[in-house]
C-alpha cells in the first residue's frame, strides 16, 4: 500500500464516520420526543454531513481518479464504506441514539484533537473546524446520558440497556490496520490503539455520574473500517440514503 | 471598466446581509477573510461559520450576485477552513444590530449577559442547539420570553 493509498483509507474512515451517523441522527427530524432534542440531533446531523463534505472531498482529490464528495456518498456500496460498525447500529430507541452518540462523541474529540496536530495541512484544517463542532456535541451527549442514565427507573435501565447492546462496538474504534500504522508513521494520524486509556477514563467518568456499569466483556466486533464485513444494517441505511442518485444517477437541481 | 478597488469591494460586501439574519451584513458576521485582485481576476475569501451550515452555499450565491451586479466580470470565491471562524469575529456594531433584533450576542462568559427583550439578567439556557447551527436557545425568567443567543465557538 502505498502513503497515498493509505491517506485516501484513512480520508474514507474520517468522512464515512461523520456521514453514516449523520445519516442516522437525520432519521429523527420531525420524529425526536422533544421539540428542543429534534432540533440538537438535526444540528448534530448538519455538521456532521458538513464534516463529511471536508474529509471525502478532500479523499476524492488524494484519489485522483475525479470522484467529489458526492460521488463518493452516493455511488458507492456497502463493501466501500468504511465506518466504525458502531456508527451504523440502528437508532433504536432516543436513549440508544444518545448512547451511540455519546460512545462516538468521546472517541471523536479525542481523536481529533491528536489530528490538530497533522503533518498534513488540510487534515489540521479540518480538524480545526471540526473540533469546535465536536465539543458541544459532547458536551451534548454526555449530560443528556448522565440526565437519562441517573433518571428515573424506566430511563436508567433503558440506557444500561442500549450501553450493554452497544458496548461491543467500542472497541473497533481502537484497533489498528496497517493503514493506521503508515498514517502514524507519516504523522497524520494518531495510532488509535495509544488512545483506548484516555477514552477509557473519559467514559467511565460520565458513565459512573450516569450511575451506569461499564460492560467487563471487552469482545469487539470489527470489519466496518476495514470494509471487511459490515452489519446488515448498513445496506438499508443506504438504500434509504442513496435511492435517488441510485434512481436517478447524476440528477441534481 | 476602471477595477474597483479592494475597499470599494469591502463596502459592497457590506451590503450584503446574512441570508439568515438578515440585519447583519456578511462583513459583520466576520466570514469574508480577504478580498484581493489578481490581475483582473477577483478573488473573495470567504470561512464557513459551521462546517454543515445550509446558508454557506447561499452566501456564495449572494457575494456573486451582488459583485456581478457591480460589473466584476471575473470572480473567484476561495473557501479557507483555516484559522477557523470564531464569534470573535463578529463586528460590535454587528452585536449591537444583533441584540436589536431579538438576538443576545456572543459572550466570552459563554451565556448571554441580558435578555434581548427586557434586558434582565434572569435568563436560562433551554438547549445549547437552537433555530440555526450558529445559535442556542434560551429563555427570559422575567418577561418569559424565549430567545435566540448566537453562540460562542
Amino acid at each position: 500500500m502505498t502513503r497515498n493509498e493509505a491517506l485516501f483509507e484513512f480520508l474514507q474512515r474520517m468522512g464515512d464516520n461523520t456521514l453514516i451517523l449523520g445519516h442516522r441522527i437525520s432519521e429523527w427530524c420531525g420524529m425526536a420526543p422533544v421539540l428542543e432534542e429534534d432540533i440538537a440531533l438535526s444540528n448534530t446531523a448538519l455538521d456532521f454531513i458538513g464534516q463529511t463534505q471536508f474529509w471525502l472531498g478532500y479523499a476524492g482529490e488524494v484519489e485522483g481518479e475525479g470522484r467529489d464528495a458526492d460521488r463518493l456518498a452516493f455511488h458507492r456500496d456497502a463493501w466501500d464504506f468504511r465506518n466504525v460498525l458502531l456508527v451504523e447500529m440502528p437508532n433504536g430507541d432516543f436513549g440508544q441514539t444518545i448512547m451511540r452518540q455519546f460512545l462516538f462523541d468521546a472517541w471523536h474529540s479525542i481523536y481529533i484533537a491528536r489530528l490538530l496536530k497533522s503533518s498534513d495541512t488540510r487534515v489540521a484544517e479540518i480538524a480545526e473546524k471540526a473540533s469546535k463542532e465536536i465539543a458541544y456535541h459532547l458536551e451534548r451527549s454526555a449530560d443528556t446520558v448522565v440526565a437519562l442514565g441517573d433518571g428515573t427507573e424506566e430511563s436508567h435501565a433503558r440506557m444500561q440497556k442500549a450501553l450493554d447492546y452497544l458496548y461491543p462496538y467500542v472497541g473497533e474504534m481502537f484497533l489498528s490496520d496497517e493503514v493506521d500504522v503508515d498514517m502514524a508513521a507519516a504523522g497524520v494520524a494518531p495510532d488509535p490503539s495509544s488512545l483506548r486509556e484516555e477514552y477509557d477514563a473519559l467514559v467511565q467518568k460520565v458513565l459512573d455520574e450516569a450511575t451506569l456499569s461499564v460492560p467487563g466483556n471487552r469482545f469487539a466486533q470489527k470489519g466496518g473500517k476495514t470494509g471487511t464485513m459490515h452489519t446488515e444494517h448498513l445496506g438499508h441505511l443506504l438504500c434509504s440514503m442513496q435511492w435517488l442518485q441510485r434512481a436517478y444517477p447524476d440528477g441534481n437541481w | 471598466m476602471e477595477q474597483p478597488s479592494v475597499k470599494q469591494v469591502w463596502e459592497w460586501l457590506d451590503a450584503v446581509p446574512d441570508p439568515e439574519i438578515p440585519v447583519i451584513s456578511l462583513v459583520d458576521l466576520g466570514i469574508i477573510r480577504d478580498v484581493a485582485w489578481q490581475d483582473d481576476t477577483l478573488t473573495v475569501t470567504v470561512t464557513p461559520t459551521y462546517s454543515g451550515c445550509p446558508a454557506t452555499s447561499v452566501i456564495n450565491m449572494d457575494i456573486e450576485t451582488a459583485l456581478r451586479d457591480h460589473g466584476i466580470e471575473k470572480l473567484q470565491l476561495k473557501q479557507q477552513l483555516s484559522p477557523a471562524w470564531t464569534t470573535d469575529w463578529l463586528t460590535e456594531r454587528g452585536k449591537a444590530r444583533l441584540e436589536d433584533y431579538g438576538i443576545a450576542p456572543p459572550q466570552p462568559a459563554g451565556g448571554p449577559e441580558r435578555c434581548p427583550n427586557c434586558g434582565s439578567k434572569n435568563v436560562q439556557k433551554v438547549s445549547q442547539f437552537g433555530s440555526t447551527p450558529c445559535k442556542a436557545h434560551w429563555r427570559c425568567t422575567d418577561c418569559l420570553e424565549p430567545f435566540d443567543y448566537f453562540k460562542c465557538i
